[in-house]
């Protein structure tokens, strides 16, 4: 502003005397607002427990939006093949050198305490029952939680951090589709996949161990191993992974989706989604098993 | 699947038959994405007759719209034809926390507004309502004579073609090319072949001066050539409506410059009308028709930076202290 130099002071007192002013009123608002604040804040948070429900409230309301969403256009079958690529072919090596290992050590480590009741014949079918019950299953998920859940909370979380889920939604380009269906879909599609070939490895190992042992012959192996398993068995034990899969999938897609903040928050999206599947893998495995010996009967029925 | 292409279809015939297209034919019209250029009358009338006759027959709850029926515009009178956004009296919270207290706003055709205001005021909050990222608890929100607040998603989605929103960082997706995120969302939206998208990208490119950029991806780029780009990606569509999310902050005065300028070209070329979000007194002057002022939640003072600069409010007078060194608009 151009004034004459005699007036400079006047004005220069007169401004610093208004912003002073103004800095007061604001400053009253300021407490105002904080006082304001404290009080909503004592009035809301009072619930204990209340964070756990609204966040689980939240992940059902994400899961009926994918049950919602996934029968509609568009079918985004390119990405879906590229997801199952990711989940499939590029995390191969990764299973399957956890399967063939656990066969291996599963082996050497029962072959004595079987031994020790004279059963060391029993050995294969042993090591059928539980790398294909159990063993399998849960491991290939769990090491495909860890695996994928980081990579998919971090992937979806920056994406949410650097606005590019949003510019997918105001582009009507439907990133749910294009984000979180192909994901949830090709973790169902790819984990019993995944965990076929990783149970077939682990048999391999055990094998492996067995033939270098007692030189087991093959054909006697896959007799006695799969002699005790039902095929009910081998079906829902295996196909309880794609249940795994969907809890994966969901979560890691749910908590990655949902980042608010910065960087600090992706990298706990990414963590919490390994935290949180790994758990409800665990936690939905017993419930399965218990319905599935409920409605099969259990391993005893099979002799 | 049936059931999906007749819907389609129901919307493609308004689209045909809808009367009044003001800005000439929308390059995705031949997909039937685009909505008719929504009658700024709201009349019922402005879709196909017997359907209308039959759709507004029933007895229906009034705040229920039918996705088939003409223009979404609940029971309120519609803006002037000549006015593209128009919020009325708009809220929203996030828990106990309340961002918008009863905002009002327009925004012409044509003519750029800047919303100003403190950190966390809730500008982007504002113009999200406008793009339909967020939906007011209360209030409504006119976008080209329909109320996106009443929108279900596909109503919203085919009205969001005709709107760009340039996001801070421009939102380039890190894992393509800048020519695969631009072809992107041709591949997706419409059926041109590939020559015609082609074109349609360098064209995007050259508008923004970055044609050498083509085959680089988002990571080697400079924070205004990102942002550039992303305002060719979102040009492409050749939207009416773009909304710039900070677009100059972070960049040397140059590129402020360069990024305020290329606004002020498209309102003048392509008579786009656009909201900024900005806290930089040099794109305001450079920009805005008009200048909005967000405080507590409400629009604490609107017209020319000039006036807005004068008011009198403690809270405007600290923000723009200190700010003489520009110079007036």
């Amino acid at each position: 502003m151009e004034t004459l130099p005699a007036d400079s002071l006047t004005q220069r007192l007169r401004d610093a005397r208004r912003s002073r002013q103004s800095e007061k009123i604001l400053q009253d608002k300021e407490t105002e607002r904080k006082v304001e604040e404290r009080q909503e804040e004592a009035r809301t948070s009072s619930v204990p427990g209340e964070e756990f429900f609204a966040e689980a409230g939240n992940l059902f309301s994400f899961v009926g939006r994918f049950f919602s969403r996934v029968w509609r256009r568009p079918y985004e079958v390119r990405e879906l093949l590229t997801q199952m690529d990711e989940v499939g072919t590029k995390s191969l090596m990764l299973t399957g050198v956890v399967g063939f290992s656990i066969g291996i050590v599963l082996a050497m480590q029962s072959r004595g305490t079987l031994a020790r009741f004279g059963a060391e014949s029993f050995l294969p079918s042993m090591l059928a029952l539980s790398v294909i019950k159990e063993i399998g299953p849960v491991l290939t998920s769990l090491v495909l939680a860890g695996r994928l859940g980081a990579g998919m909370g971090a992937e979806l979380g920056s994406m949410k951090v650097t606005e590019q889920i949003d510019a997918l939604e105001v582009a009507a380009l439907k990133p749910f589709h294009y984000l979180v269906v192909t994901r949830v879909l090709a973790c169902v599609i790819m984990f019993p996949i995944m965990t076929m070939l990783t149970d077939f490895l682990a048999l391999a190992g055990g094998y492996l161990e067995a033939w270098l042992s007692d030189g087991m012959n093959v054909r006697v192996f896959i007799a006695t191993a799969f002699d005790s398993l039902r095929f009910a068995d081998v079906i829902v034990d295996t196909m309880k992974t794609s249940i795994f899969g969907f809890i994966v999938g969901i979560v890691s897609c749910y908590l990655g989706y949902n980042v608010r903040g910065g960087t600090r928050e992706v990298g706990r999206a990414a963590m919490q989604s390994v935290v949180v599947s790994s758990l409800l893998i665990l936690i939905s495995d017993v419930v399965i098993v218990r319905l599935s010996i409920m409605l099969f009967g259990d391993i005893s029925d099979a002799a | 699947m049936s059931r999906i292409s007749r819907r389609a279809d129901a919307r493609r015939q308004p689209a045909e038959a809808g009367p009044g297209a003001d800005a000439g034919p929308h390059p995705l019209d031949d997909d039937g994405l685009a909505t008719p250029a929504s009658d700024p009358t709201g009349a019922p009338a402005a879709g196909v007759p017997g359907a209308e006759g039959t759709a507004r027959g029933d007895a229906r709850e009034p705040h229920l719209v039918d996705p088939e029926a003409g223009p979404v515009t609940g029971n309120s009178p519609p803006p002037p034809d000549d006015i593209v956004v128009d919020l009325r009296d708009v809220y929203k919270g996030f828990g106990p926390k309340k961002i918008l207290r009863g905002v009002d706003m327009t925004v012409e055709r044509g003519t750029s507004a800047v919303v100003m205001g403190g950190s966390g005021t809730g500008k982007s909050v504002l113009t999200k309502h406008v793009v339909g990222l967020l939906r007011p608890d209360k209030g409504e929100v006119w976008v080209l004579g329909e109320r996106l607040d009443l929108m279900d998603q596909e109503q919203l989605d085919q009205k969001r073609t005709r709107l760009g929103y340039l996001f801070q960082g421009g939102a380039l997706f890190d894992s393509m090319t800048v020519y695969e995120n631009m072809r992107f969302f041709l591949d997706r939206l419409t059926t041109l072949d590939r020559g015609e998208k082609d074109d349609l990208i360098m064209e995007g490119l050259e508008d923004v001066n970055l044609p050498s950029t083509r085959d680089q991806y988002p990571a080697e780029l400079s924070g205004g050539q990102k942002k550039r780009v992303g305002l060719a990606r979102t040009l492409i569509m050749q939207p009416d409506i773009i909304l710039y999310d900070e677009p100059t902050t972070g960049l040397d005065p140059v590129s402020v410059r360069v990024v305020s300028d290329l606004i002020v070209k498209l309102r003048d070329t392509r008579g786009i009308s656009s909201i900024s979000i900005t806290h930089d007194l040099l794109a305001a002057e450079i920009v805005a028709d008009r200048v909005h002022f967000l405080l507590d939640g409400q629009i604490a003072a609107a017209g020319t930076l000039d006036e807005v600069r004068r008011s009198d409010i403690p809270e405007l007078q600290e923000f723009f202290k200190g700010t003489d060194a520009y110079g007036h608009a």
